[in-house]
């Protein structure tokens, strides 16, 4: 993992020392909340339907234990002894004080966390693959590059003030997880003919309002131009993105009418023009950096595990979590863990004060102090020895924590809806946490194997309805929360938009319009197919006649 | 609206001078007419890439800033600065607040006139951070680069 030196230690602290001053000023009352809110922007603190909101970066999803328990004390001290893990694998409090932010930004730096550039119009924390480091087939650890990223885009002069936010998603794989065709910049580290690793460059993608799937303007960038790049990228932007309405101003909207090859020759004709030795690091730099993603030391095991196997065979609950749960590791006799938070009735991506401890106190003694979050708002051992994994397993279950769901009907993306959001026209949580009821037994879940539910409670599409198997969105229908279902999205790397099915269902129906989609396609399916397989071959007019036929 | 000139690594008052002041559209229509006009006024949407080696002559070039959220005249003023190596003064004018004043002055800006309160306490935003991890139109070393020389210096 990263670890700060001076510099990092000192910027962060300044940061909060500079907010500090920002919250005394509002308080005292020389700042009104007009005057205060750009400043609070800058710093993840939103005002939320009933209260402030503070958002803390999770950079591309590492944490360690003692990062983990911080939140966790958090929680306690400054809110109401839980918190929320997002879609961008960071971490929002609910109930913080704007007395207390301060106090609570200092504890956070005591272990190298902060909440700069959450929000705001500015290069938002950046995301990254769970697996990273631990799954096999990757190029080398993408999180390098989302370090460096980290450090180039931290308060920087000319891109803190853009025409909207901006996400940038690198991953090393081919196998996406961090969604990279529907972010502003998508970087996927592959090697090219020679076997040089480099940046294929994809740009414009994104959800809300207006969903895209991103252009890709360059195939192969070398690695060592990643930054002056994407300075390019941003210079680009900046000067052309729209500034006349919000709801144009994202990257997609003008990478879509310039067009991709023509939006492509901009960002190169820039990039030709900059400086490139002021920009990119050095090698030497890019190593320091490199260096601290070492992998961790692995035992010398064999592939397989006899203890692990036999308890598999002793305990069908955890054979059926191994089964779904966990992920090959590249390391022989290791595996990669999912921790769900998606239990039956839960609200998608919470967790309490002691769950944040339990999952630090398991990472701290098998998972090599590491924990990881995911973009689908669940968390991640990465490194767990299978002779471990019974012992993990029970640790996780004794803490609520071992919901064998990943993947499936209830592992639900959710965004907070208007249960807190200013925003939102309709409730989110209580679909997701009705869904998953519908759907409680694990067993016939895992019959119906892979299918990505994703609720949204606006147009604005925090909860990816766009991109998931089966999306839900809500709408205002005179006062009334009505739910619309889009079908055969997907984030992944046969990424898609999803269908709008039909007509908006009320929050009665739209249960029952799940488990109708659901069965048709257990009717249906061929072989192993996954639901969106299904949807993709028999079509969409299929399965909207068996959601409408019959209602 | 008072005016704040950042040199010598402090932000200070400055008595307003008298600029003779002509907007870009005028110049561009009529050079000749206006030989005697020692500041350039550049609307944020124009392309410095056309003018940037024409300006030299100007003393300033006041870049504009109609909302705080309207960054486009950091990147025109790195492009001044960096590209086209304008040695003059560069102006903030607009919506110029306090909390914006570091990156201005990152970006190249010199010169502010200061829309926001207590332009008296102004000052103290130049000097919140000791490092800044990226390179600039400043003479702040990137904290890559001061790794590099600590490294080297061990």
């Amino acid at each position: 993992m990263y670890r700060y030196d001076e510099f990092d230690a000192t910027m962060v602290a300044e940061r909060v020392r500079q907010f500090r001053g920002q919250v005394e000023r509002r308080l005292s009352g020389d700042l009104s909340e007009e005057e205060f809110k750009p400043l609070r922007l800058m710093n993840g603190l939103y005002l939320q339907l009933h209260a402030y909101m503070l958002r803390v970066a999770i950079p591309y999803g590492t944490l360690s234990s003692a990062q983990m328990r911080a939140l966790a004390e958090a929680a306690r001290k400054y809110d109401k002894g839980y918190a929320h893990f997002t879609t961008r694998q960071n971490l929002q409090y609910n109930w913080p004080a704007l007395v207390d932010v301060p106090d609570l930004l200092d504890d956070l730096a005591k272990v190298e966390m902060h909440a700069i550039q959450t929000s705001g119009n500015c290069i938002r924390n950046v995301t990254s693959d769970q697996y990273a480091g631990a799954a096999e087939g990757e190029v080398e650890d993408p999180r390098i590059w989302c370090e460096v990223i980290r450090q180039w885009s931290t308060f920087h002069p000319e891109f803190s003030f853009l025409p909207r936010k901006f996400k940038i998603a690198v991953t090393a794989s081919d196998h996406d997880r961090a969604a990279i065709k529907v972010h502003d910049i998508g970087l996927r580290l592959h090697k090219n003919d020679q076997g040089e690793a480099g940046f294929e460059v994809i740009v414009g993608g994104g959800l809300g309002r207006t969903p895209y799937i991103g252009h890709t303007i360059r195939e192969f960038l070398p690695k060592r131009h990643l930054l002056s790049y994407l300075e390019a990228i941003l210079r680009v932007y900046n000067l052309q993105g729209r500034r006349d309405n919000a709801y144009k101003a994202r990257i997609k909207i003008l990478v879509n009418a310039t067009g991709g090859d023509d939006f492509a020759g901009l960002v190169e004709e820039e990039w030709s023009k900059i400086d490139k030795k002021e920009i990119d690091l050095p090698a030497e730099e890019i190593a320091r950096i490199e260096d601290y993603f070492a992998p961790p030391a692995f035992e010398a095991l064999s592939a397989d595990s006899e203890a692990f196997e036999q308890k598999r065979k002793e305990d069908q609950a955890f054979d059926r979590w191994a089964r779904l749960n966990t992920h090959a590791h590249k390391a022989p006799g290791y595996a990669i863990v999912n921790i769900s938070l998606k239990p039956i009735s839960g609200i998608p991506g919470d967790a309490t004060d002691k769950e944040m401890d339990a999952v630090a106190a398991i990472a701290e003694q098998y998972s090599f102090d590491e924990v990881r979050v995911t973009h689908e708002q669940n968390l991640v051992l990465p490194h767990v020895r299978k002779d471990n994994l019974y012992t993990v397993y029970k640790a996780l279950d004794a803490a609520g924590l071992a919901t064998a769901n990943i993947g499936l009907v209830s592992d639900i993306i959710a965004c907070p809806g208007l249960d807190y959001c200013s925003l939102a026209n309709t409730r989110s949580i209580p679909i997701a946490q009705r869904i998953s009821e519908r759907f409680a037994d694990l067993g016939q879940q895992e019959d119906i194997g892979e299918l990505k539910i994703k609720i949204s409670g606006c147009i604005n599409a925090c909860g990816h309805h766009h991109v998931g198997h089966i999306g839900i969105l809500g709408v205002d229908k005179k006062g009334e929360e009505f739910y619309q279902i889009t079908l055969g999205g997907s984030g992944a790397e046969d990424a898609s938009i999803g269908e709008i099915a039909g007509r908006g269902l009320s929050s009665d129906e739209v249960v029952d319009a799940v488990e109708k989609l659901v069965e048709f396609y257990r009717q249906h399916r061929q072989g192993g197919e996954r639901f969106l397989d299904a949807y993709r071959r028999l079509g969409a007019d299929k399965f909207k006649e068996a959601l409408y036929a019959a209602a | 609206m008072p005016l704040l000139k950042f040199s010598g690594n402090r932000l200070y008052p400055a008595v307003e001078e008298a600029k003779n002041e002509v907007t870009l559209d005028e110049w561009r229509a009529n050079r000749f007419a206006h030989a005697d006009a020692t500041a350039l006024v550049v609307p944020n949407d124009a392309d410095i890439s056309d003018i940037g080696a024409d300006v030299s002559g100007f003393s300033a070039i006041i870049l504009e800033f109609p909302a705080f959220k309207d960054g486009r005249a950091y990147s025109q003023a790195r492009l001044l600065r960096e590209r086209f190596g304008f040695a003059g003064e560069i102006r903030a004018r607009g919506a110029v607040l306090r909390d914006q004043l570091f990156f201005m002055k990152r970006c190249g800006f010199d010169a502010f006139e200061f829309s926001g309160p207590n332009a008296d306490a102004a000052a103290g935003a130049m000097h919140e951070f000791s490092f800044a991890y990226q390179g600039a139109a400043d003479d702040y070393d990137p904290v890559w680069r001061r790794r590099l020389s600590r490294a080297a210096a061990a």
